[in-house]
Order: structure tokens, then C-alpha cells, then sequence
């Protein structure tokens, strides 16, 4: 008998709580999450986007995760459909996958619909961080923040009378920005155990990291100098003889010299981050990086301003940058995906990317990069048209990460542990890489 | 006479030594129900949250399942990943890579470790202050330390080779990049960070020596040397062989510490097991193979364990 | 013979004077040997992202607080012109940033995750050494069946690495919906913990001599009253040691969290990393992180220190 008033007014709480729901709900709704990697232009689109907020209301939030562990949670959070990002800015390398399985939604539609044209964009950016399968006109992303690799040097050291001198006279040419790789050799063995302003300096610091890509990033770029290809161009997945070509085997063996010849002592596990901090305390007389650090480095106390230069890959038979850079997508699970959109209209909108230029992002829009004055804009503005015309990306199959630690191995396993020969090293690749095609479906046994 | 003195306290003492248990359940809630009542939440909380991850790997285990492919059908492969785990050689020499730093970084802690505990022992004056000290590097988190000392062995801005130079020891080495010293640098990191560990755990197990032990010892005139071997050691025995059992399993499942120092590398020459897991499991997204990997790299620290345990359970009847 | 009492901590034989000198300065030099990386790692903190990766490195080097400020804002570059046009900074951190040519953009998060930090650590310590001590009295005292097995499935828990369980258990939580909870990260780590909590402290209880209890009980204290009286105090040294090797797993953890947790209850481990500076890591910054990380845990430690080296102290009862 005493239960029967109890649900009359626990319905009664209910119904109240439901009425003030919907207001909370609404007052909630008006926010967005977007991920990306913990970096320096992660910190300029904060800032960036406050003008967003400016103009619609809606809050943003950011889940930024460092980049070694990048993948790993974002991925992760994806594969089981998690609602934690409304907007990703995921790695070009992830666009096979997340296509495939439907991770991101397609935006071809959306383009129509706000006249935003792929064509407005450097085409390098929009084969390489928007659509997938390649060369077909499916977008996934919008070109977001391009990127390559490219070189860093100390100009006050290559300008010192003494130094000039010296090289004249034993390279018979000026010392000067290397165009080639023998160039390039040339110069870091210069460098080597060198005493410049009195401490010992180095070559070149390179990228031979172990983990996450470190080293692939690096060799690529000599090894698309001397005719390495992922594959057969009439045919798919066809690498024999494209992949440990002759070619390939000397780019791969260069990438080994220039290791032994002209790196720091301990130099073995080096990515974005040593790099920079080799080049950033003295050591070294040339640093290979993503084109991303170039704003902090011409910044910096130590090696900034009129010190430092920049100069892209330097040529072998042919020349070829390695792709770095994002797109920012909308992903399929969340619940705010028209909110998403909005955003990433705003962001397509010129004004908004030619300011993205202004705080340190790269844009790949083709107006704000083709404008008249943008080449002397800042110092590395150059380097960054340079190189965005000769890139050259790795696979971007949904199986990318497995291909990039083959190669992650075979490419440390004898650059850095000196393991074999560069051909053995190319077969060996190639046999890891035919395994993972076969598991997949994509080559018979 | 009435009163007993335990840790500063009175407590009502026995005219003589207690009756057997059994007349004692009466007493308050029984025995057994107090132990149920004691035990029963642990494991309920440890079923809850361990069979089913445990189910869950198993059963991913026999199957080709891939954790970036979540639409694909569900490929049922039998025991072809165990088969593949074990043929490959990679994985044997990581087995190698792990035994080599399990067995150094346990005996150099072990050692170490019971060594500052009997000096700690002594109590010298200010030995309270030092050996909170010397806990300060297990209290770090194993990532930093790994970020730390890999700036640290840097040899242009890192301070080790310096040091090293200092004390009369060769320049121009490299730690980290060199195929034959870093498996002997994951060794040194992980021996500095929890031979601390190792020394707490050992000097609470002296400490619980009762003392009346020694005395006896010393009405008899035992020298140091049988008093240390006959009473400490074999009473700080089960204690050594309970910091052998979790360094064991702690180092066994390690990896970010060593991932963050060396990615496993030069080559592959760091690469333990667990980094090789993780690689597998979250890199190539090859969830049915990686658990595979799993289970197998559980049974083998469930057979050391074994061993482990019933050596302890010999040592503590002695 | 009587009952002879000891204060507490002094063996009956105290070491020669020489052994005790010989013990201090070993153990000293020990100390100092280990302590350098930590004493190097406090000194970057105070130190300009240039002078830590100074080559060679710099022993003595102007002090700076940018690595703590960088710790605990956010900033954003911006052009000289617009730095120009600022009005000048009111506080002394804004001035160290605006010396950078950055400004001020926000507080960072590292208060937030510092704060997860100390409530799931301290939590989940508190209840991994509860259960573990009842449940460690009631292995070490009680004939509870099958107890030999259900020991080893207590240590088998903790067998398991990880990462192999990592998606199982982001799954799970999901489901029930502990995803980014605090009350999710506490239970995890306490049922990671109590592994450990149980082994350390029946190794423990097993040394504490069981006339005590049966004295108490046959005296009329119950079986509970006992445990509490008698047997916990003398565990102290036990459960101040099994409390610090909880604490520093579950304040230093990092694959879980990372996993588990994001915007709401995300601890220090996975945050520290993310502490990149301008163009890759900011050392000081993440000096300072790991510094300030470092103090709860050194201060619970300290707290606990006379728990941790009180020796048994019982009076000796001849059989």
C-alpha cells in the first residue's frame, strides 16, 4: 500500500528531470572535438579556431596525443567506432584504411554542395592526403597541413671566408648549397669532426629512427633519387625489380655512407625531435626535418634568423621529396557531423588559410600559395613550394603500417646495424612485403 | 607478567600458550566466515576484471581476427597463429634479447639490492634519510626514465659519456647505437631504477628478523658469518625469492621503458618480447596473431613462476 | 626467563662503530652515483630549452623558470609586429613568454591531469592495500580451501602483459561505461595491485608470530579483534611497504591510461610527452613535469618512513 505514491513522484522528478534535459542537452550540443598530434601547429589551430568560435558559438575541443603514440590511440579509438573525435586530422598514410572501412566520411558531396574544388589545392596534397583509391576523385579529407621532408643549414658556417676557402680548394667548387647527393656527401664529409667556433661539429644529422618511421622517412629520399619505385606502374603490387632494382640497392647503400660518414656519434635512433635537437645545439652543419619545425628552428635563440637556410632533397638521377602532412577529416561515428562540416567550411574559406599560413600552419590552398610575395613571405616559404612540386608518399594501403615496419627493419638491420648487403636488404623487403599482399588478398601465393 | 608489551602497547596476555583453534570459532563471527568475508571481494574483483580480457585473448587467439579491419568476417584459423608464432625466428631471438635482460637486470638488482639492505641494516647515522633517497628512481614512471636516459647517453649533450670520461673510463663510445653495448644499457637503466625496489622489500624483510633470534646467536658466540648464514639468509630467503618472482614478472612484461630508449633497437637487438607484442598488436593491428604471442609469452612466465613459487614454498618450510 | 623488551628498531646487538662507518659512506656513495640523473633531470628544469641540449653540456647554467611556465600554459607564436602592438605584461611569467615572441593562450591541462593523478593513485592505493590485508591475514591464518591455487590465480593476474589485454579491457569499459572515468582507472589499478597487495603482505603476516593473536583471542578478544589489535600494527612495516610499491605503479602508469582515459580523467603519464615546446621537446618543460610529478610520491614515502624501517617489536616468549 505505501509504494503506490512512490511512483507517482518518482514519475513527477522524472518528468521534470526529462523537461530540463533537452535545455542541458542543447546547451551541451554546441561543441566540437578535434584530434591531432601534439605539435607546434596543433597549437597554432587553437588559436586559429577561436575565430570559428567567434562566428558560430561553437566550443572547441582538443585531444592532442605526441606523435609516437598517435597512431596507436587514434587508431585504436576508430577501429571500435569510439565517439571521442567529431574532426581528425589523421596522418596521409591512414586514408586507405580508414576509406575502406568507413571510418571517414566521404565529402564529395559536402565539396559540391559549398563549392569548395579540389582544384584549388596543390594537387600533390590532394593525391596525397585526400583521396583514396589514388588517382580516382573520392575525397576523404581536405588537404589540411602540407608537408615534406627538406633540409635545414647553418648559412653563417658555409659563409665563413676560411671554410670557403678550404673547400674551394679541395672540391674545387664553392661551398654552397648541395643540388645533388655527391654534393651533399661532399659537404657533410667537410663537416665531419670539423672544429667550428671551437667545439667539434658534424656533417648532417639524418633520420634513422627505429620505432615508428623514423628511418623509412629518411631513405626514401635517396632511394626515389636512384629509381626505387613501390611498384610496377602497369601493374599493382608487382615489386620485383621495381623495389630492389639496381637503383634502389645503390640509393639504399648512399643512405649508408652518408650514415657512417657524416652523422654524430650516437646518432643511431633519430627522429623529428633529435634531429632538431642536434641541429638546435651545434652540432651538425645540415639537419634533414619535416618541413613543419622549419617556423620554430628560423626562431630559434641558438641557430635562427640569418643563420640558418634551407634547401629541398637534393637530386640523384631523378628527385623526389618524401611526404609529410595531414588532411582533416569527419569522422563517421560522431554524432555532430554537420557541426564538423561547418567547421571544416570555415577552414576552406580563404581568409581562414591564408591566416593559417600567417601562425605556422602550412596550407595547401593554391591561392594563398601561388599570391604574389608569398615565396619571400618568411624564409622557408621556398623550400616549402620546392619541395610540395617533387613529393613522392609511401603506400597508403589499409595495410600501410605492417609495409612501413618491413621496411622499418630492413632498412635499420643494415643502414644502422649493419646487417647484409642493400640488395639482401631490397629482397628481403620485397619477400615482407609480398607476404603482407598475399594475407590481404591483394597478390596469389 | 599480565600484560604483554606488542609495539608500545598492552595487551592482555596469556597466563600460557593459546588452546588449539578449534575452541576458539565461537567466538565473534567464525573463522570461516571472516575468511570468506576476507578473501571473497579480492577475488570477485579479480574474476570480474581478469576472465573475461583473459577469455576474450584466448578465443582471438585461434582466430584471424585484425583490430583495423573490424567489418571483416570472422576467419576461425585453428591453431595457425600459435604454429607461426613459434617457426618464427624473430621471435627467438626477442626470447634471447629478454633472457639476456631478465637474467642481468635480476642479478645485478638482487645483488645490489640485498647488499644496500644489509648495509641500510646497520644503522648508521642518517642511514632513515638515505634510504628514502635511494627509493627516488623506482618512484619515476618508467616512460620518463626511458626519455631521460636516452638524453642522457646522447654522447655530444648527454652527461654519461662525460661522467664516464671523468672517472678514468673511455670517450667515444655510444651507448645506445652500438649492437654490443645496448642490450648492456637497458640492463644499467633498469638495474638503476629498481634495484631500489628491491632494497625495500629486503630491508623490511630484515627488519621483521625477530632479534631475540640474534641473541640466542650471540649467548652461543656464533661468529658474523654464521650468524649472517644462519639466521638472515635463510630468513630473508623467502623475501628474496618473493622480489626475484615480481621482478620477474614485472621485467617480463616491460616494455615502455625499453621502447622509449631504444625502440628495440640497433636493428633488432633490444627487441624483447614485449616490445615485439606490442608492435603486433598495435602497430600491424594483427590481433588474432598478437594474442597468440600473448598467451604464449603467459604460459612461460606461468612456468617460471611455477618454479618460482614452489622454490619458495620449499624455502619457507625450512 | 622473563619477557625482554627492546625500543623499537635496535637489534639486540648494535654493529661495531667501524662497520657502521664502513656501511655510511658505501651506501653514501651508492646514493649519490644513482641520484645524478635525478639531480641532472631537477637542474633542466631550471634551465632554457637551449641550455639543456647545450653541447657540450653545461654544468653550471644561468637559471630560468620558462621550463615551469611552458608546464603549465599554453602559448602561441605570434609576428613581431603584433607582439609589438600588445600591451606589456602584467605578470613576470607573461613577460618570460612574451620574451620568446609568444603569448599567452591559456592554461594548460597539467593541473587537471595532476589532480587525476593524486585521486586515482591515492585511491586505488587504498583499496588494493585493504583488500590485500584482509585477504593476506585470511591466507597466512585460515584454512580456506584450495588456498595454495587460489594464491597462484591471485599472481597470475598480474601475468599477463598489458597490451595484450589492453583492447579487451577498453572494450569492457565501454560497455559498462567506466570509459574516462576516474572510478574505471581506480578499480583497474587496484585489481592490478592487488597481486602484488596479497603476496607482499602474507609474506609479511607469515612472520608474525601467531601466539600474539591466539594470546589476545584466549584472553577474550574475537578473532577480528585480534587482527586489528594485535596483528595489524605489527604489520606496519608490511603495509607501508606494499602501499609504496602501489602508489608508484598506479601514479606512474601509462598504457592504460593512455587507452582509457582522454578529455575527463586523464592522469600525468600520458600527458607529460605531449609537453612539446616549439619544434620537438620542451626538456625543461618536461623536467618540470617530471619533477613536480615526482613529490606526492616522494612525500607519501617520507610520511610512511617510520612505519617502513620499524622493525618488529615484541617481546620474546621463551617456548
Amino acid at each position: 500500500m505505501k509504494f503506490t505514491h512512490k511512483p507517482s513522484t518518482l514519475a513527477a522528478a522524472l518528468l521534470a528531470a526529462g523537461l530540463a534535459f533537452p535545455g542541458a542537452a542543447q546547451a551541451q550540443a554546441k561543441q566540437l572535438t578535434l584530434c591531432w598530434a601534439a605539435w607546434d601547429p596543433a597549437n597554432a589551430l587553437v588559436e586559429l579556431s577561436k575565430d570559428f568560435t567567434a562566428k558560430t558559438g561553437v566550443q572547441m575541443k582538443y585531444e592532442f596525443v605526441p606523435w609516437p603514440n598517435f597512431a596507436q590511440r587514434m587508431l585504436n579509438e576508430l577501429n571500435s567506432k569510439g565517439k571521442l573525435c567529431d574532426l581528425l586530422i589523421g596522418d596521409s598514410q591512414w586514408i586507405g584504411s580508414a576509406a575502406t572501412e568507413g571510418h571517414y566520411v566521404k565529402l564529395n558531396e559536402f565539396f559540391d554542395k559549398n563549392g569548395i574544388k579540389m582544384g584549388d589545392f596543390m594537387p600533390a596534397t590532394v593525391l596525397g592526403y585526400s583521396e583514396w583509391p589514388k588517382g580516382t576523385p573520392n575525397y576523404w579529407a581536405l588537404p589540411a597541413m602540407g608537408d615534406a621532408v627538406a633540409f635545414t643549414y647553418r648559412k653563417d658556417w658555409f659563409a665563413k671566408p676560411e671554410l670557403q676557402a678550404e673547400f674551394k680548394q679541395k672540391y674545387g667548387r664553392a661551398l654552397d648549397v648541395p643540388k645533388t647527393w655527391d654534393e651533399f656527401k661532399q659537404v657533410g664529409q667537410f663537416f665531419q669532426n670539423r672544429t667550428v667556433d671551437g667545439k667539434k661539429v658534424y656533417g648532417a644529422a639524418l633520420y634513422t629512427e627505429r620505432g615508428s618511421e623514423g628511418i623509412t622517412m629518411g631513405v626514401t629520399n635517396t632511394l626515389y633519387a636512384y629509381g626505387f619505385e613501390y611498384s610496377n606502374p602497369k601493374k599493382p603490387y608487382d615489386m620485383k625489380g621495381f623495389v630492389n632494382s639496381a637503383g634502389a640497392a645503390k640509393g639504399l647503400a648512399l643512405y649508408k655512407e652518408l650514415f657512417d660518414c657524416c652523422t654524430p656519434p650516437g646518432h643511431a635512433n633519430a627522429y623529428m625531435t633529435e634531429d632538431l635537437d642536434a641541429y638546435k645545439s651545434g652540432q651538425v652543419a645540415m639537419q634533414m626535418n619535416f618541413i613543419a619545425f622549419f617556423p620554430g628552428i628560423s626562431k630559434d635563440p641558438n641557430v635562427g634568423g640569418e643563420k640558418t637556410g634551407f634547401f629541398p632533397i637534393p637530386k640523384g638521377d631523378k628527385q623526389f621529396a618524401q611526404l609529410g602532412g595531414q588532411g582533416i577529416s569527419v569522422v563517421k561515428y560522431s554524432d555532430k557531423k554537420d557541426l564538423a562540416l561547418e567547421y571544416m567550411k570555415w577552414f576552406a574559406q580563404p581568409a581562414v588559410q591564408k591566416k593559417w599560413w600567417d601562425s605556422g600552419g602550412f596550407t595547401c590552398l593554391r591561392s594563398v600559395l601561388e599570391a604574389p610575395g608569398f615565396e619571400t613571405s618568411t624564409s622557408y616559404a621556398k623550400v616549402f613550394l620546392d619541395s610540395m612540386k617533387i613529393v613522392k608518399d609511401f603506400w597508403a594501403e589499409p595495410d600501410y603500417a605492417q609495409l612501413l615496419l618491413a621496411m622499418q627493419k630492413r632498412s635499420h638491420d643494415y643502414v644502422v646495424a649493419g646487417k647484409g648487403s642493400p640488395q639482401e636488404a631490397l629482397d628481403g623487403l620485397v619477400k615482407d612485403w609480398t607476404e603482407v599482399f598475399v594475407e590481404d588478398g591483394k597478390l596469389k601465393n | 607478567m599480565s600484560t604483554l608489551d606488542i609495539g608500545g602497547r598492552a595487551v592482555p596476555a596469556a597466563g600460557h600458550l593459546a588452546p588449539p583453534m578449534p575452541l576458539k570459532r565461537l567466538q565473534g563471527l567464525s573463522d570461516r566466515a571472516l575468511a570468506w568475508l576476507f578473501v571473497g571481494p579480492t577475488i570477485l574483483l579479480l574474476l570480474a576484471f581478469n576472465i573475461f580480457p583473459l577469455i576474450w585473448t584466448i578465443a582471438l587467439s585461434f582466430t584471424g581476427y585484425r583490430a583495423n579491419r573490424p567489418n571483416a568476417d570472422l576467419v576461425w584459423v585453428g591453431g595457425s597463429n600459435y604454429s607461426r608464432v613459434l617457426a618464427d625466428e624473430d621471435i627467438w631471438a626477442n626470447m634471447q634479447a629478454t633472457a639476456h635482460f631478465l637474467c642481468w637486470s635480476i642479478t645485478l638488482e638482487l645483488l645490489l639490492g640485498f647488499g644496500l639492505a644489509l648495509l641500510l641494516n646497520k644503522r648508521f647515522k642518517g642511514h632513515s634519510f638515505f634510504s628514502t633517497v635511494i627509493l627516488l628512481p623506482m618512484m619515476l614512471a618508467p616512460a620518463v626514465v626511458g626519455t631521460f636516459w636516452k638524453y642522457f647517453f646522447e654522447p655530444q649533450y648527454g652527461i654519461f659519456n662525460h661522467l664516464v670520461a671523468f672517472f678514468g673510463g673511455p670517450a667515444g663510445f655510444t651507448m645506445l647505437g652500438d649492437t654490443t653495448l645496448s642490450p648492456w644499457a637497458i640492463v644499467l637503466v633498469d638495474t638503476w631504477m629498481w634495484t631500489p625496489y628491491v632494497m625495500l622489500l629486503l630491508l623490511a624483510g630484515l627488519r621483521s628478523i625477530p632479534p631475540y633470534l640474534y641473541e640466542a646467536a650471540e649467548i652461543d658466540r656464533a661468529s658474523e658469518w654464521t650468524k649472517f648464514w644462519r639466521i638472515t639468509l635463510p630468513m630473508v630467503l623467502p623475501f628474496i625469492v618473493l622480489a626475484l618472482l615480481f621482478r620477474l614478472i614485472e621485467n617480463f612484461k616491460m616494455f615502455d621503458l625499453v621502447d622509449q630508449l631504444t625502440n628495440g633497437g640497433p636493428g633488432s637487438v633490444t627487441e624483447l618480447a614485449s616490445i615485439h607484442l606490442k608492435r603486433e598488436a598495435f602497430e600491424k593491428w594483427r590481433t588474432g596473431y598478437s594474442s597468440a604471442l600473448a598467451i604464449i609469452l603467459f604460459v612461460a612466465i606461468y612456468g617460471l613462476s611455477l618454479v618460482t613459487v614452489r622454490f619458495l614454498d620449499r624455502v619457507k618450510q625450512r | 626467563m622473563s619477557a625482554v623488551l627492546h625500543p623499537s628498531g635496535r637489534g639486540p646487538l648494535e654493529p661495531t662503530r667501524r662497520a657502521q662507518w664502513l656501511a655510511g659512506i658505501l651506501v653514501v656513495g651508492y646514493a649519490i652515483l644513482s641520484l645524478i640523473p635525478l639531480v641532472w633531470i631537477v637542474m633542466t628544469s631550471f634551465r632554457t630549452p637551449q641550455d639543456a641540449i647545450a653541447y657540450p653540456p653545461k654544468m653550471l647554467a644561468e637559471p630560468s623558470l620558462i621550463g615551469y611556465v611552458n608546464l603549465f600554459t599554453t602559448r602561441s607564436r605570434v609576428s613581431a609586429e603584433e607582439l609589438a602592438s600588445l600591451p606589456p605584461p602584467t605578470t613576470w611569467y607573461e613577460g618570460l613568454v612574451r620574451d620568446q615572441q609568444m603569448i599567452l593562450a591559456g592554461p594548460s591541462r597539467f593541473a587537471d591531469r595532476y589532480l587525476n593523478s593524486v585521486l586515482i593513485g591515492f585511491g586505488s592505493t587504498l583499496l588494493s592495500v585493504a583488500l590485500g590485508t584482509l585477504a593476506a591475514y585470511a591466507f597466512s591464518r585460515f584454512r580456506v580451501p584450495g588456498k595454495d591455487d587460489l594464491l597462484f590465480f591471485i599472481l597470475s593476474t598480474r601475468m599477463m602483459p598489458p597490451i595484450a589485454v589492453a583492447i579487451p579491457v577498453y572494450l569492457m569499459y565501454r560497455a559498462v561505461g567506466l570509459s574516462d572515468t576516474h572510478l574505471g582507472l581506480i578499480l583497474l589499478y587496484t585489481v592490478v595491485n592487488l597481486s602484488l597487495s596479497v603476496w607482499l603482505l602474507k609474506g609479511f603476516m607469515d612472520e608474525i608470530p601467531r601466539e600474539y593473536e591466539e594470546a589476545a583471542m584466549v584472553d577474550g578478544y574475537t578473532r577480528f579483534q585480534a587482527f586489528v589489535k594485535v596483528v595489524l600494527p605489527q604489520a606496519a612495516t608490511g603495509i607501508a611497504t606494499t602501499a609504496i610499491f602501489c602508489l608508484i605503479f598506479a601514479w606512474n602508469e601509462y598504457a592504460f591510461a593512455l587507452l582509457l582515459t582522454s578529455g575527463t580523467a586523464q592522469t600525468s603519464p600520458p600527458f607529460i610527452p605531449t609537453i612539446i615546446g616549439e619544434g620537438g621537446l620542451d626538456w625543461p618543460a618536461m623536467a618540470a613535469g617530471t619533477t613536480l610529478f615526482l613529490l606526492p610520491v616522494l612525500i607519501f614515502t617520507v610520511l610512511l618512513r617510520k612505519h617502513l624501517l620499524r622493525g618488529i617489536t615484541f617481546g620474546a616468549i621463551r617456548k
